[in-house]
């Protein structure tokens, strides 16, 4: 396959997986204010500025936007055209892509594609936004999901298909750390407890965040406490939002690629990513927690960026 | 049918067009640039006899050509037996002098023709142009046909209507016959300019149905006088090239210097005979309008046969007599650059201003080789549904002929409609439409 179509399957594989994350992340954060609404009691930025951090794009909002609102930070993180990691701009992005390597993928991805193309840029798009914002991010993930299945059943499982499994795997494994994280930044208001009320609430988010409420509690029989709900995001082996289960998908991706087996490794995106899956099979949450959750996971973050780099150094760039 | 029904057939098409992504991209405006094609629910339709004739005279005349341009491009007998002035050959935009003496696989240079048709008032086909570089438009007449068969798929099992979608495999067979050195398994790609291309859905839509890989010029790269394209299991020679990026942008060691899209490096190896591009290097020069001129009579110096399909009456203004001519008629003639298309570089007289004309004067005159005149042909109209009624437009036709072991007419082509009224412009940067055109078979209607 042409180096630069593969370049392109797996960015824009990993558009379509930052689009679903930016859409969970709102939907949950409009919830939890609902929830909230008498502890918040007006301090809005408590709520939404996380939101910014977790998905690094602070500067460039207050550059745009002076005054802060929810309104604001939704626009900003949903239709802001300026803004790259905006979900209309990844989807602008995904299309861009998917033109490009239209040959590769199949007639039913192109027109699901860019159908949500056109409608995030419509009047509707807006209109049913403000109208529903839950239902706007919800049926957006339906659409995004609706292309997951639409690849699973229409394209070729070849190498194309597995260059959209690496980029689908590695950005989902970023955005679990990120949105774990993102209750790093969230702040307790002041006199509230850890493993008190706001807390749990806010736990609670993280896991609906990553629809991981349901199996979530099929394990820790609803107790929600910081470690279990770390271990289950991070360690899980088979939770498909679960950081140690994208490594592992995005490992086998990379050994099909490469018709490599398992436990060997042909380049050093291979190597990294054998690595990074076994030390994910043999950490314990206890070690977690005394290097500091949010110390680990960036340690993760940059791990899954090195893969990255070297993927596009074997591959894309001859 | 009535007309809210109608309605919604032609709105049920263009949404599927929409979003299908089966669109041109216009350049101008900020976000607006592409655009889908207006597209006329009444299809064009050519009695089987009809077809016979133009189909005759297309393949004599891409056969005359071809043996012209091998000709110019090797002994030049046509103009050493004075039939066309080796200045005007010489001076011809697209003419490649660097390809003299260079053979090309079986002798054929346009491999892809797409030659622009009209019918006089007498019902006559005349052939305006012939388009032996880049054809486009192939797309849209598969896609109009689709499109016709979901929206009217009653009318087909009325209608004896010829097939046209096994234009894509003819054209992969016409591809892989002319590889360097017999290879019975060559590689053949697609070469776009890429995704802002104006034609960029055709290509990429070309490429799906041959199953070959479509590549932009930063994939290939010559090494040692051969292609490859750079892929994740390393570097894969090349044989065959459909490239769609014209002559000036492919290599800029040897032409353009400052284009991006080329390979360097490409030309050497087409030189070298390990490459073969479709169509061929300098086919540009059957494109000049001046040349064309020609046609009729290189018919009867090549093959020694009478034209089938004619020329349009044509001036030169380059011929003295010619010129005088066309300056005292210049408000009733249509004016025409030799060397533009998409329907640049024109004039009609009759709607043309008076500093339009004063412009075009001047014009000819500083450069009397770059124009030539026609009369104002009335373009035979076709029944097109235009706000709810029935309504007559002015249409031309464009098949697609290929060139292969074999000359292989798809039977029909694109029907370009110009859809404003009274408009004789049909070019789809210009405002042009397209409607399905439908070759029916001899067998009589099976009702």
């Amino acid at each position: 396959m042409l180096s630069r179509v593969a370049d392109s399957c797996y960015w824009m594989s990993r558009y379509i997986e930052r689009a679903e994350t930016s859409a969970r992340v709102l939907d949950v954060n409009i919830q939890l204010e609902l929830d909230n609404e008498d502890q918040l009691g007006g301090r809005i930025r408590q709520q939404w500025e996380p939101i910014l951090a977790t998905l690094l794009d602070q500067k460039l909002f207050h550059h745009i936007h002076k005054s802060f609102s929810a309104d604001a930070v939704m626009d900003f993180i949903t239709f802001e055209k300026s803004h790259p990691n905006s979900i209309l701009s990844c989807i602008t992005l995904v299309r861009e892509n998917a033109r490009t390597v239209r040959e590769q993928i199949s007639s039913e991805m192109w027109e699901l594609l860019n159908r949500l193309y056109l409608y995030l840029r419509s009047e509707a798009a807006r209109a049913a936004h403000k109208e529903s914002p839950i239902d706007f991010y919800r049926s957006l993930v339906d659409s995004l999901h609706a292309f997951q299945g639409t690849t699973d059943a229409t394209m070729t499982h070849g190498e194309g298909w597995q260059f959209l499994q690496a980029g689908k795997f590695i950005e989902r494994a970023d955005s679990s750390s990120r949105v774990l994280d993102l209750k790093y930044h969230l702040l307790l208001p002041t006199g509230e407890q850890v493993g008190g009320h706001v807390d749990i609430t806010q736990w609670n988010a993280v896991l609906r965040s990553c629809s991981a409420m349901e199996a979530y509690f099929k394990i820790f029989h609803g107790r929600v406490t910081s470690w279990n709900v770390a271990e289950f995001l991070i360690l899980h082996d088979t939770f498909p939002r679960s950081i140690r289960f994208c490594v592992d998908a995005l490992d086998q991706a990379l050994h099909s690629i490469s018709e490599t087996d398992r436990g060997h490794f042909k380049n050093e995106a291979e190597r990294l990513s054998g690595m990074l899956r076994s030390t994910l099979d043999f950490t314990t949450v206890d070690s977690i927690f005394k290097t500091g959750l949010h110390e680990y996971l960036d340690q993760i973050q940059a791990r899954l960026n090195d893969i990255s780099l070297a993927l596009a150094d074997e591959y894309f760039s001859l | 049918m009535d007309r809210p029904a109608l309605e919604l057939k032609r709105t049920l098409a263009e949404q599927t067009c929409l979003n299908q992504g089966i669109t041109f991209t216009v350049y101008s405006g900020d976000e607006g640039t592409e655009r889908i094609m207006p597209f006329d629910l009444v299809p064009r339709i050519i009695p089987a006899d009809e077809w016979r004739h133009i189909e005759r005279g297309l393949e004599q005349r891409l056969r005359a050509l071809n043996l012209f341009l091998h000709d110019i491009y090797h002994d030049q007998r046509i103009v050493k037996e004075g039939l066309i002035p080796l200045e005007i050959i010489r001076t011809a935009k697209h003419y490649r002098p660097e390809l003299v003496g260079m053979d090309v696989p079986h002798g054929i240079y346009i491999h892809i023709c797409g030659s622009d048709m009209i019918r006089d008032s007498d019902g006559r086909y005349l052939v305006l142009e012939d388009n032996g570089r880049c054809p486009s438009g192939v797309s849209y007449m598969l896609e109009n046909r689709q499109a016709m068969k979901r929206v009217f798929p009653k009318l087909f099992r009325r209608h004896p209507v010829r097939a046209i979608d096994s234009y894509p495999q003819e054209l992969l067979a016409a591809l892989r016959h002319v590889a360097p050195h017999g290879n019975p398994d060559p590689t053949v790609v697609v070469l776009t300019p890429g995704i802002y291309n104006s034609a960029y859905f055709e290509h990429s839509f070309l490429a799906r149905a041959m199953g070959i890989e479509i590549v932009v010029s930063q994939d290939l790269i010559v090494k040692d006088a051969v292609v490859y394209m750079k892929t994740t299991k390393g570097l894969k020679q090349v044989d065959v090239i459909y490239r769609r990026v014209d002559d000036d942008f492919l290599d800029p060691t040897v032409f353009r210097k400052d284009s991006v899209l080329g390979v360097p490096g490409i030309v050497n190896a087409y030189r070298e005979g390990n490459v073969n591009l479709a169509n061929a290097l300098g086919t540009g020069v059957a494109d000049d309008k001046v040349i064309y001129y020609f046609v009729p009579a290189m018919i009867k110096f090549y093959l020694g046969e009478d034209p089938i399909l004619p020329n349009v009456e044509t001036y030169l203004s380059a011929v003295h007599s010619d010129r005088k001519y066309i300056l005292e008629n210049l408000e009733n003639l249509v004016v025409k650059a030799a060397n533009e298309s998409g329907g640049y570089g024109m004039m009609i007289g009759p709607q043309a201003s008076r500093k339009e004309i004063a412009c075009f004067r001047a014009a000819i005159e500083a450069d009397p080789r770059s124009y030539i005149a026609q009369p104002v042909i009335k373009l035979s109209r076709s029944p097109c549904y235009v706000d709810g009624s029935l309504e007559g437009r002015h249409v031309d036709l464009r098949p697609y002929i290929l060139m292969g072991e074999s000359i292989k007419i798809i039977p029909g082509g694109l029907t370009r409609v110009a859809m404003r009224k009274g408009s004789l412009v049909v070019n789809s940067s210009q405002g042009g439409g397209s409607k399905d055109t439908w070759v029916l078979d001899d067998e009589e209607a099976r009702c």
